[in-house]
This record gives C-alpha cells, sequence and structure tokens, in this order.
C-alpha cells in the first residue's frame, strides 16, 4: 500500500497528474470508499488499500474525464475490463487517465463474514493477506477462511492480467475455484414454476434504492429511462408501475452484451438481491449462441448486440 | 388452471409495416379468420421493437405478444429483423429463465404474400395462449404475499 502512496504522491508532485482516484479510509478497515485524493497529504493520511476495496473505479472516470488534468487511477484486473468497455462507449477519455494497474489477491465482503459486533478485520491487508482472516469483535475473537469472505465475484475470477494500464505495481492471484455460470445452470433446470418462486423471492427483497444502476460501470446513460420524466431530479422513486415491476429485466436488458461481469451490482445490494444471476444469464446465453464473448476484453470486437449473423438462432430456441 | 371457457385473452401482435401487416391485410381481404383478441400494433420495422414494448404490453394486460417481421433476408431496411431476432432471442430466454410461461411470446417471419400463414399462427397463438390462462406472473413478479 506505501508503494502505491509513494507513487501517487512522486506523480501529483511532478505536476504529470492533477489528482487521484482510490480509496478513502473508513471508520472502520472495511468500510472504505472511492475517493478522489488532491494533495499529498491527504494520500498519507487517508489512502488506504486493503482486502475491502472491491469497488471499480472505472465509472467515477467519466466525471474524471470532464475535469482539467489527467487523473491517476488504480485499476484492478477485472476493473481494467470495464474501463476498457468505457473507452469502447466512447464515455472516458484514455488520455485524461493515467492507469496504475494494482494487484488483487481477492476482495472481501464484510457481509459474508458471519459474525456480530465485529470490532476490526485482521489479515485483509495488501500485498500482506492471510489466509485465515482473524476477526475481533465484542464477543471475542472469531477465525474466518479468507476464501470464504470474498465476494462472489472473486469465485469467478477472470483471472490477474491487466486489460490496460499504464504501468504495475504488486502481484495478483487468480482466486477462481468455481464455475462461472453453475449457478445459472442450476436455475435453468428448474421448473419454470420453481424458478418463478425463486425469483420472486429475490425480487421481492427490493426497496428500488438504485444502488445497482448508480454503481454500474454499464448504466452510464446521461439520461436514464429510469430517471423520472416530470421531475427534474436523477434519483427518484418508482414513477409507475411497470417499472417498479420490470426494472431488473429492463436494466439487465439494458447492459446486456456490455456487462462484463464485474459484480459491482450484487456487492452494493443492501438487500443482498444476487443480481448477477440476471447479467450472467444473458452472458451465458451470448456466449452459447453467438460465440463466447467477453465485454471489455477486446475494444475492437463487434458487439454481440449490435451485429448479426444471418444463420442465428430462432427466437425461442430450446423452448419444448 | 382450470381456464373459463368464456375466457377472452388480450394478444398483443406488433406487425411491420413491410411484410407483416401487409399480409394481415392479405388475411382479411381473402376472408381468412382469425381470432378477434389479436390487436395488431404496426411497427416501420419489426426491430423497431424494443424488448420493454413486449414487457409493457404485458404491464398492460396482455395475455400474449407475438411479435411478426419479415422473414431473415428480406427486411425492407435489408437488415432490421436479425437485430430483432438476437434482441428476442435474448428477452425470451430471459422470461423462461425467470419462469414466466413460454408460450405466451412469440416470434413468427410473415411475409406480405402468406395471408394463409398469418392466419393459422394467429390461431395457433391464441389458442396456446388460451390454455395458459390470464397472465399474472410478470406482474406478480416483485410482490410476494
Amino acid at each position: 500500500m506505501q508503494e502505491l502512496i509513494h507513487r501517487a504522491k512522486s506523480l501529483l508532485e511532478s505536476g504529470e497528474i492533477a489528482r487521484v482516484l482510490g480509496w478513502r479510509k473508513g471508520e472502520n478497515n472495511w468500510d472504505v470508499e472511492p475517493a478522489f485524493f488532491a494533495t499529498a497529504e491527504d494520500l498519507e493520511s487517508n489512502f488506504i488499500y486493503n482486502g475491502f476495496c472491491g469497488a471499480n473505479l472505472s465509472k467515477y472516470m467519466i466525471e474524471a474525464s470532464k475535469l482539467e488534468g489527467k487523473t491517476l487511477v488504480f485499476l484492478k484486473p477485472c476493473d481494467s475490463y470495464s474501463f476498457n468497455q468505457l473507452i469502447k462507449e466512447h464515455r472516458i477519455d484514455r488520455e485524461k487517465a493515467y492507469i496504475i494497474g494494482v494487484g488483487c489477491k481477492g476482495k472481501l465482503k464484510i457481509e459474508n463474514i458471519d459474525a456480530e459486533g465485529i470490532l476490526s478485520v485482521e489479515g485483509a491487508g495488501y500485498p500482506d493477506c492471510s489466509e485465515v482472516l482473524t476477526v475481533h469483535t465484542l464477543y471475542g475473537d472469531k477465525t474466518v477462511a479468507y476464501k470464504d469472505a470474498m465476494l462472489e465475484r472473486c469465485h469467478v475470477c477472470k483471472g490477474k492480467e491487466h486489460k490496460i494500464y499504464d504501468e504495475l505495481i504488486g502481484d495478483s492471484v487468480d482466486t477462481c475455484d468455481a464455475d462461472r455460470f453453475a449457478e445459472i445452470a442450476k436455475i435453468e433446470a428448474m421448473s419454470p414454476e420453481e424458478k418463478f418462486a425463486f425469483f420472486q423471492a429475490e425480487l421481492s427483497k427490493c426497496i428500488r434504492c438504485n444502488a445497482c444502476r448508480n454503481v454500474c460501470p454499464a448504466c452510464s446513460c446521461r439520461k436514464c429511462v429510469f430517471d423520472s420524466t416530470k421531475f427534474d431530479s436523477a434519483q427518484k422513486a418508482n414513477a409507475t408501475s411497470f417499472e417498479e415491476k420490470m426494472f431488473h429485466i429492463i436494466r439487465a436488458f439494458h447492459v446486456a452484451g456490455r456487462c462484463t461481469d464485474c459484480g459491482e451490482c450484487s456487492r452494493v445490494c443492501p438487500q443482498g438481491i444476487p443480481l448477477h444471476l440476471f447479467n450472467r444469464k444473458f452472458i451465458k446465453d451470448i456466449n452459447s449462441l453467438y460465440g463466447e464473448y467477453q465485454a471489455g476484453a477486446d475494444i475492437e470486437a463487434a458487439a454481440p448486440l449490435t451485429s448479426f449473423r444471418t444463420d442465428d438462432a430462432e427466437p425461442g430456441v430450446g423452448r419444448g | 388452471m382450470p381456464v373459463n371457457e368464456n375466457w377472452k385473452p388480450t394478444i398483443v401482435a406488433f406487425c411491420c409495416n413491410w411484410c407483416s401487416y401487409a399480409g394481415a391485410d392479405l388475411a382479411g381481404s381473402s376472408r381468412l379468420a382469425y381470432p378477434a383478441d389479436v390487436k395488431i400494433i404496426k411497427v416501420p420495422c419489426s426491430c423497431r421493437v424494443n424488448p420493454m414494448f413486449i414487457l409493457r404490453a404485458f404491464e398492460k394486460g396482455a395475455d400474449g405478444v407475438i411479435l411478426c417481421g419479415c422473414h431473415p433476408g428480406d427486411c425492407h431496411y435489408s437488415t432490421g429483423n436479425y437485430y430483432a431476432r438476437r434482441r428476442m432471442t435474448l428477452l425470451f430466454s430471459m422470461l423462461d429463465y425467470l419462469g414466466v410461461e413460454n408460450g405466451r411470446t412469440r416470434v413468427e417471419w410473415v411475409s406480405a404474400a402468406e395471408g394463409v400463414k398469418f392466419s393459422e399462427t394467429m390461431n395457433s397463438f391464441v389458442s396456446k395462449v388460451r390454455t395458459l390462462g390470464p397472465s399474472v406472473r410478470l406482474g406478480d413478479l416483485r410482490c410476494k404475499n
């Protein structure tokens, strides 16, 4: 972590960059948040990079691209896919970014640690993380395997290779230990009644806070269909019952073919809805029907929903 | 679900201006019968149909939604129906995945000369939707009792 601060400070001092986009310390070591840093002092006292820095900073580069001067941004290997995708969509300016590809050994989710009254989590640092986390709680200490506290997306890690960077700092570990589409295949094998019951139970938890939309790097439209047409506020509660009911289907469709499967939607959902199941279903279909496609891997590749083949499958393929 | 014999489904058919709408016209002028439950919405091209239109039709009370366009390769705008085909394939797959009965959505390619096909398609689609009964699942997707 000191290495990152040191490098950021020297770039700031040299005047090559105007600000740093990174993660700011919170009250506890797990409630870190994305933030801009403009001074070396701020970096020194508030910058943090640890196992809880799951936030994908790519989307903040849309705003940073409009600012004067270059922004130093730290990207983990999986974040670099989102960054690439945003370049492809002309939403961010490559020239306005100085990218430090930062190593990643899997990111953690505090909710995955099954303990009450957590005071601190030990062993979640970077680059020195331990295989077993020690959790200090009001009711005594507890140990949790690092792997068990990881975000869902880290179990289906895309690998340790950065797709875009100016320089690299730190080592990465490929934490993939599960089949990315296993969950989807399990749901597909259910009967329609079971599927409906499953999704109804999950989606009924939704409070329409819009967190999934706001965090999603693919949800970067200037004007969103879910914004109110009556009020001039970007954030609003549901305007119609239609939107209320179909929000997740529509959102998933809007990012279909552009979603890099970064897993931010599931990470930020306060209700713990596995939102990646929607996006990943589209990815699975696209892969099987139109050929393997990973959004953000290759800027030049034709996107599946803006291209076609004359021998594509017919709608309703595979229906009984 | 036991379906009331007298129940009439509401069917929305999106038809492209150049082939399918003309096909429906031909069915009419050839005096071929198809159920009056079918409400046709004319669109310039099958790819004008945003997947949201399909969902919104269900929201507004449709029990089945069918999209008709020119045969692949015959699009008036050359390639529109190829894009529509990919979109609908993914949308229908998603609806199946959510557990919405798969007989409620269909895509059929109907040319301007296929009045018979139009009438047969509508007859079979309406009878399929009749067996499924009123559409409730999409509307209940986020309302667990």
